[in-house]
């Protein structure tokens, strides 16, 4: 079987895969990183969401082998190494922006993603930029806030309830 | 999945070496193929991913003034270029940001979704598809439902476009999917106009003739009052009947002439 090396939170990962084994199932099942969800398998939802060379991607349509020797980062790589949480996740938890949780380390990295190329985004660019990230208990008012207030922004400016 | 063999060459030379065994099928940004392979819709031998080929991505414009995309270029970085507003605006409505993160021009070119948006934008502008073998009009190049003039094997590696006086893309989009139900790309260049419409035709993209001649003469939405395409061969489905997509071909072109301004 094909080898495949990547850094996957800032450690040297590599495994043997198939030509279709997905990143998801990678990370998952060779790296026991399963703070990745898979929600629906069809890149529609969002929970899978990580990062490859710094840009979100759903990691239920990307293969392993199309990773080699990428830079990816997860949800396991978010908070500090003492296990803080940082600033995204804090907010989560601060906002309750989660009601099941299934959806939220997919919200996280989006979120996390969204705050690199725009630090300070109104409410519309937020909603528009969670686009393809689904949350079924639909608790997007919360979610919608916590990423208000990660970026420093009045969470309150968020009218909907 | 079906299991097949991968490959990541680095170059269009060794990517066309490798396509042409057998059952070996290219991989772009893999946002339709992934998916289709996971419903084992297709069972390639091989997959041959094109994201490693450096000559494949980028943007620039040439000395005639055409924007040149390489083949391998995310939806995002189309987005984020300035040179032609309306295609930015066009694929920065893909999808949805990390579906435009992986899928590439060539990719949706070459797969020529019914519903996908590109292929509105390369007829609008009449661009030009260059292959590593040849280059291929626009006009030439689509040529029903998934089906283009590629030979097996063949790859997109540039897609070169002219950029008109005047554009812009109206979506009317499936919310679920996020595909155009109708979208309708609306060009001006200095010798006519030209207007491609997606989402709508049993055929695949292709141009409305009728709003090209009124819109040549008089470029406003006036010139296209009570207009409609023909319904005879629009599709007709759970999202909507073909009688609803003529009407609103009707109804988009006239917003993108007004966007266009």
């Amino acid at each position: 079987m094909p080898q495949v090396s990547m850094t996957v939170n800032g450690k040297a990962a590599s495994g043997e895969i198939e030509g279709r084994t997905l990143l998801v199932d990678f990370l998952r099942d060779n790296l026991g990183l399963t703070g990745t969800h898979v929600g629906c398998d069809t890149s529609q939802c969002g929970a899978c969401v990580v990062h490859v060379n710094g840009k979100d991607v759903k990691a239920c349509s990307v293969f392993a082998a199309e990773c080699e020797g990428a830079e990816v980062v997860t949800i396991e790589g978010m908070a500090g190494p003492d296990g803080s949480l940082n600033a995204v996740q804090q907010a989560f938890q601060d906002h309750h922006g989660l009601q099941c949780g299934f959806c939220t380390p997919g919200m996280v990295m989006t979120a996390a993603a969204l705050l690199q190329k725009n630090p300070k985004p109104s409410e519309s660019e937020i909603r528009d930029y969670l686009e393809g990230n689904i949350c079924r208990c639909t608790g997007y008012h919360n979610i919608v806030k916590a990423i208000m207030a990660a970026s420093g922004q009045d969470a309150g400016q968020v009218a909907a309830e | 999945m079906y299991a097949f063999d991968f490959e990541r060459p680095s170059t269009i030379a060794d990517a066309v070496k490798a396509l042409g065994q057998d059952d070996a099928q290219a991989l772009a940004g893999g946002q339709t193929l992934i998916p289709s392979l996971k419903q084992r819709l297709a069972m390639p031998s091989k997959l041959v991913s094109l994201a490693g080929i450096d000559e494949m991505r980028g943007i620039c414009v040439d000395d005639g003034g055409r924007v040149c995309i390489g083949g391998a270029t995310i939806h995002a970085d189309v987005a984020a270029q300035e040179h032609y507003p309306a295609l930015a605006a066009l694929a920065g409505n893909i999808g949805d940001p990390a579906v435009r993160n992986r899928g590439t021009i060539g990719g949706s070119l070459a797969n020529n979704d019914p519903s996908a948006c590109y292929p509105s934008a390369a007829l609008a502008s009449n661009a030009t598809i260059v292959t590593n073998t040849r280059e291929i009009a626009a006009d030439d190049f689509f040529t029903g439902l998934f089906e283009t003039a590629l030979e097996d094997g063949e790859i997109i590696t540039e897609v070169k476009l002219p950029v008109p006086e005047k554009a812009a893309y109206m979506k009317f989009e499936q919310p679920a999917s996020r595909f155009a139900l109708v979208g309708v790309f609306v060009a001006k260049h200095s010798d006519g106009v030209r207007v491609a419409v997606t989402g709508a035709s049993n055929g695949g993209v292709f141009r409305w003739t009728e709003a090209e001649e009124a819109l040549s003469s008089n470029f406003s939405a006036d010139a296209l009052e009570g207009m409609s395409a023909d319904a005879s061969n629009m599709i007709s489905d759970v999202h909507g009947s073909g009688a609803y997509r003529a009407h609103l071909t009707g109804v988009m072109a006239r917003r993108a002439v007004t966007a266009a301004g």
